[in-house]
Formats: C-alpha cells, structure tokens, sequence
C-alpha cells in the first residue's frame, strides 16, 4: 500500500468527522453569504418584472429552490439512510435524521410561498393540483420518518427502522407523483427542464441558480452543525467526547452530563 | 417450492384459526367501516346527486381507515408471546410467513369490506354497473393496503403510540391506491371507462406482492434484534 493513498473510511467514525465538521461550518457559512447576497440582489434589483405577473413573481425565487431542495434532501436522506443500513455505518444515520428537519422545513416553505404566491395568481390559496399535492405528501413522508424516530427510543433501532421507511418512500414517490398528475393538472408546465434551453430571462435564472446554492449552502451548515450535536449525544459516554468536551470540568458536572 | 406453499397455507390458516375465535375484533373493523360511511351523509346532507358523486372516494377513504385499524393486530399477539421470534429462527423464508401473515389479515379484515361495499353504494345512489367496479376496484386495492401495510405495522412493532404512529406513516403511502381505487368508479360512471384504472390496481398489487413482504421482513429483523 503506498503512502500517498487517502483513508476515505477515516471519517465515517463519529470520532474522526467530529473536528472536520467543526472545521467545514465556517466555510459554508461563508459560502451561504456569498450565494445568498448576489442571489437576493439579482432576484429584487436586476432580474425584470414578468409581463404577466409583474413584481409577485418574485417569490419564484423563494419558492422554487425551496421546491428542488425539499426533493434533493429527501433523495440524499434516503441515500445516507440507506448506507447506514447497508454499511451499518453510524455517521451515515446521523446524517440522515440530521438532514430530515431541514427537508420538512424546505417542504412546508415551498407550500407556505406557493399558497402566496397563489392568491395574487390563481385567486386562491391552495388549488388541488398535481405539484401541491405531491409537495403536500412529501410533507407527510418527512413528518413520518421524523416521528418514527422520535418515538423509538433505541437510536440504533430508530436509525435501521427509519431507513426502511425512508427507502420504502424513495419507491413510492414516483408512483405518488404520477398518480397525483395524472389525478389533476392546472399548474402552469414546468419552467425548466434539463433537456430545454430555459424559458425566462437569463438575469431571472442566474437569480434562481443562486438562491438554489444558497439553500444548498445553508442546509450543509445546518446538517452539520445537527450532526455534531447527535454525534456528542450518542457518544456521551465515550472517553474522546469526555476529554474533549468536559476537559476542565469538575468530576460532578462530568458525571451529570454524560 | 410445494413446501413454501405449505408453509403459506400453515401461516394462513393458523391466523384465520386465531381470528375466528376471536370474532369480535374482526366485526369491530368491519362495523367501523360502516359507521364511517354512514356519517358522511350525516355531515354532508342527504342529496342524493351530491352523495353520487362523493360516494366512491368516500367508501375509499372509509375502507383505507378501517384496514389501518386493524394494522396493529397484525403482528402484535405473536410479538408479545414470543411467537414471532419463533418464526424469524425457522428455516423457511420470513418473506413467505410475513406474506401468509398479510394473506390472513387481507381476508379477516379487507375481504368483509369488499363483500359489504356493494351495500353501502346503494345507500350512496351508485348505479349497478358502478357498484361492480367499486368492488373490483376494492377487491384488487385492498390487499395493497394489507401489505404496504404490514411494512408499518413490522417498522413500530412495540413502539409507545404505535397505533396512531403506523397510520401516519402508512397512509401517505397508500394514495396512489386511494387515487385509482376511487377514480374507477368515477371513470366508469363517466363514461370513459375504467380500465386503465383497474390495470394500474393490478400493477400495485403486482410490485407490492413482490416488494413488501420483502422490506417487511428487514424490518421485523431489524424491530426484534
């Protein structure tokens, strides 16, 4: 074995990832504020009133990246769900439910500024149709996968049985979401797609793009800082997060914590 | 492979056999299902030309309801009396026990709401030829409850607040069933027929068959280490 080769499998132990999470928050709380400033400029300032819609539109650049990172997470939840299940690696878990939250709260903004940005539109708050609902049922998916974990008190258990579900759940979204189509359709087509040249003015989608690594940005610092926090939980009785953590501490409040 | 047959009838017919002497927890889910119904008309009001049309989705949600009741018995007695560590060590497959567990709590606790549906249409106005499609629709449906079903009752196996909690992670899974079970019998009415809906039944009934009992039995392993 050469001496150059990386040890990729380092930081899978809580241990080892710990400090490098620690480490990485500044950065991508610095990478959120540099996405986050230009993306809110170009979406008030530089980005041109729709002919249709005028300024209301504007909320598009809250709403959609909210919509595509409600999505992603749950793809990359299930992802790390699934590893953890397969490797019966802990930090994979971890990162799971530390990243669930999130989703559930990218979900419910997607609908909170779909509901405003409907009213000013379509006249109405909610409309039954294909998007809302599936973004309504994503809703209740993460909602299910937080509360079986919440109500099984053995975190290894909760970890394995909230990847089934997780993984239960990447199968049927597809099938939600086309019965759900197929159900109702009023929204308007899809605005972008992957193999179509954008639709809408270029400052319009440089606004979105940004906002969109912004959200991403903001939901690295947010999962990792979670995930320090679980790490420090689940560990507590080990002796790295007791000389780490409580070094200096009298022996009393030691006992207390861990 | 006339073994695994075996083992499914023994599974089968050991659950009926348990059911049957305890008749009042199947009549439970199934008059639970016909109260349900019958409020609605009491909520809505008694126009028949209203109730036609809510009528199938309303049997719909009635049925999805009354399956996730009877959700938590399905592995609950043998959870608690040992049985089902029993069943993990055999040798035969778990996916083949779990899927003669899912047959026997289909027919203790769907087959009875298919059979009653018919009735409760009438009630609601439904016409003849939509009263059959709304049996098929359940007929094919059902067991798709039974399954996708089973996965959530095996993930909160023993858990505190397991009834309400296998509801809320099950029914978010079962609309795609709610959608086309319902939507047949507005197609049919309609005149478009319903066909492509009941076919759709079919396929879920076909992948849940193959998948569940599959990611059931992951999780009774993974309720019971």
């Amino acid at each position: 074995m050469s001496s150059t080769k990386i040890n990729w499998f380092k930081y899978s132990s809580p241990q080892a990832f710990y400090p490098l999470a620690g480490k990485m928050i500044p950065w991508f709380v610095v990478a959120t504020v540099l996405f986050t400033v230009p993306g809110l400029y170009f979406s008030f300032f530089v980005a041109p009133p729709d002919y249709q819609q005028g300024e209301a539109y504007r909320i598009m650049f809250i709403h959609v990246p909210a919509a595509w990172m409600s999505m992603f997470i749950y793809m990359v939840m299930a992802a790390y769900a699934g590893m953890g299940l397969v490797f019966n690696s802990r930090l994979s878990s971890m990162m799971a439910s530390a990243l669930a939250p999130t989703g559930a709260m990218f979900t419910f903004l997607a609908l909170w500024t779909g509901a405003l940005w409907g009213k000013p539109m379509w006249g109405a708050w909610w409309v039954w149709d294909a998007r809302l609902t599936s973004e309504l049922i994503l809703l209740f998916l993460y909602i299910g996968f937080i509360s079986l974990q919440a109500a099984i008190d053995e975190p290894r258990r909760a970890a394995r049985a909230s990847a089934i579900l997780a993984l239960v759940g990447v199968v049927n979204i597809p099938i939600i979401y086309f019965s759900v189509k197929w159900w109702n359709t009023l929204h308007q087509g899809a605005s972008i797609t992957v193999n179509k040249a954008p639709t809408m003015a270029a400052s319009m989608f440089t606004a979105m793009l940004l906002m969109t690594f912004a959200f991403w940005m903001y939901t690295i610092v947010v999962a990792l800082l979670r995930v320090r926090c679980e790490i420090l939980e689940r560990e507590r009785h080990t002796d790295w997060v007791m000389s780490n953590e409580f070094a200096g501490r009298s022996p009393e409040t030691r006992n207390e914590l861990g | 492979m006339s073994s695994l047959v075996a083992t499914l009838r023994c599974v089968v017919m050991r659950d009926l056999t348990l059911a049957m002497r305890r008749r009042a927890d199947v009549l439970a889910t199934l008059f639970f299902f016909v109260i349900v119904v019958s409020l609605f008309p009491l909520g809505v009001g008694p126009e028949m030309a209203t109730l036609r049309i809510i009528g199938p989705g309303v049997v719909w949600v009635a049925a999805l309801l009354a399956s996730m009741l009877a959700l938590e018995r399905m592995f609950a007695a043998d959870y608690g009396d040992g049985t089902l560590e029993q069943m993990l060590i055999t040798p035969q497959p778990l996916a083949v026990l779990v899927l003669g567990k899912a047959l026997a709590h289909w027919l203790v606790s769907g087959l009875p709401l298919v059979l009653m549906a018919p009735l409760l249409g009438i009630q609601y106005g439904l016409p003849a030829q939509g009263l059959w499609i709304l049996m098929l629709s359940l007929l094919l449906g059902t067991p798709v409850l039974s399954l996708v079903g089973a996965i959530g009752a095996a993930l909160t196996l023993g858990v505190r607040g397991g009834g309400v909690l296998v509801s809320l992670l099950v029914l978010p899974l079962t609309i795609p069933v709610l959608i086309f079970g319902a939507g047949a019998v507005d197609a049919s009415l309609s005149g478009l027929g319903a066909q492509a809906h009941l076919s759709l039944l079919g396929a879920f009934l076909l992948g849940a068959l193959i998948l569940a009992p599959w990611a059931t039995s992951a999780a009774l392993r993974i309720s019971m280490e």
